[in-house]
């Protein structure tokens, strides 16, 4: 067990320590989540009496959008890099990359969402930063990390990859954001997290049918 | 008779309706180093990625050690060893810095100096701080020799490990593979440089449309020899 972990640790720091000295994943991703941020608060400023009214949706679609291109490049850049054999040549499950690969998604997009949440909350006026919402994020974000790793790898020996992604991902994302955006809706109209427990249990309930199912089938994903 | 270390048998690999490998046997005794010789999409890369346990075979099987690839994979992988044309490294990370990740993937101590042996052993100790993206094509294949040796495997796999390489770094893998081989270890080699192979090699397998067509020992054999050979069961193409 100690061997699994210290691969998990292993993909983990070599994701990280790239991205540090690269910075090609944050960029693109805090980059595109700015730039939509921006045409969403003019678009909604025109036609909108409320912004805070579409804030839910403009939290939860950017983060979606922007983390797709932080997951597309997990197992892509390992591939166009030709290094993605090193990884599955290691004698160890494979699940361990998975979840190294997973953990160093999960980082990337929670840092652009430490970038654009003050963002919202100057565009947009709303008190966004509060523990109940924080937990719902990094509980989505978990989930939605969970399931595009997965993807990502799925989609690495196709031909259409970069387009795949995305077709593939959201209609199976689409339970987490209902409920992540029902969530934020209700915190936002100041009620508490209990009243909205269904639609919490239903985001842990995916976050831990996900990493599962990655864990059990991750060996046949990547399989030729 | 012994048990051979990698022992091939009835191995079919089919993608789609393409059939790239139509039933190979082959056994290769501990510390032999055989090439596998043929032209483009004789199946060779195929055949070296089943051994690797990186594809699976549509049917019959492979086993190292008396272990099947099929029933433990996992296990299976300690043994070996792969250098290939794409050097499986990371160019934003230092040698150092790839070494560390790959001993970790393989469960080796970062501790008892192997990293830095192996620095030396192919001569980019003094250049192990720089990244690997400032590196010559020549240096990159050195380092990944020395990523591959890492676990010290008793089975090497390479497969064309001197494509993009100019004569004189090719030359100087050919060393390198020369003196890190020994009579312990097997090599299992595929390239389009026959000559270079020879040097290489106590056996020659050559494969044609997914088939064994020849399987002999050097003993003796020149590139004179072997190229009649060659272009009698493959015809006059590559290499």
């Amino acid at each position: 067990m100690k061997r699994y972990f210290q691969v998990v640790w292993a993909v983990l720091w070599k994701d990280l320590r790239i991205e540090l000295r690269t910075k090609d994943v944050f960029t693109s991703m805090a980059v595109f989540a700015a730039l939509a941020l921006l045409i969403f608060n003019f678009a909604f400023e025109l036609r909108i009496p409320d912004k805070s009214m579409v804030v839910p949706g403009v939290l939860w679609v950017t983060i979606a959008f922007a983390g797709v291109l932080g997951l597309g490049r997990a197992f892509i850049s390992e591939k166009d890099r030709g290094s993605l054999a090193g990884l599955l040549l290691a004698p160890v499950d494979r699940s361990a990359i998975y979840f190294g690969k997973m953990l160093a998604s999960l980082i990337f997009i929670l840092v652009v969402e430490a970038f654009i949440l003050p963002l919202i909350v100057v565009f947009f006026n709303v008190p966004l930063i509060t523990a109940p919402l924080l937990l719902i994020l990094l509980l989505g974000t978990i989930g939605f990390a969970a399931v595009g790793t997965i993807f990502s790898a799925l989609a690495v020996n196709t031909r259409a990859r970069e387009v795949l992604l995305p077709v593939l991902l959201f209609p199976v994302l689409l339970p987490l954001l209902i409920a992540g955006i029902r969530t934020t809706i209700g915190l936002l109209e100041g009620q508490s997290l209990a009243e909205h427990a269904n639609w919490l249990q239903l985001i842990v309930f995916f976050d831990i049918l996900f990493l599962v199912v990655a864990f059990l089938t991750f060996d046949y994903v990547v399989e030729e | 008779m012994s048990q051979p270390l990698i022992r091939i048998a009835g191995l079919r690999k089919a993608f789609g309706r393409h059939r790239v490998l139509r039933g190979i046997d082959i056994d290769i005794e501990a510390g032999s180093s055989v090439i596998l010789l043929g032209p483009n999409g004789a199946g060779k890369t195929t055949m070296l990625r089943i051994l690797a346990t990186l594809s699976k075979a549509t049917s019959g099987d492979v086993q190292i050690a008396g272990v099947s690839v099929n029933d433990n994979a996992e296990g299976i992988r300690r043994y070996l060893g792969m250098v290939s044309h794409s050097p499986l490294l990371y160019g934003d990370l230092s040698a150092e810095e790839n070494l560390t990740f790959y001993a970790r993937l393989y469960g080796v101590s970062e501790n008892d100096g192997r990293r830095d042996d192996l620095l030396q052993r192919v001569g980019l100790h003094h250049r192990r701080k720089d990244l690997v993206r400032t590196y010559s094509r020549g240096m990159v294949q050195r380092l990944a020799i020395a990523r591959a040796l890492l676990h010290n495997p008793p089975i090497l796999l390479l497969d064309e490990p001197d494509t993009g390489l100019d004569p004189q770094a090719a030359e100087m893998m050919t060393d390198l593979l020369r003196e890190i081989g020994g009579s312990e270890r097997t090599i299992v080699m595929t390239t389009h440089h026959l000559e270079r192979g020879l040097e290489l090699a106590d056996r020659v397998l050559i494969l044609s449309g997914g088939r064994l067509v020849f399987d002999e020992r050097i003993s003796g054999l020149s590139y004179g020899d072997l190229r009649p050979l060659y272009d009698q069961y493959v015809g006059t193409g590559t290499p």
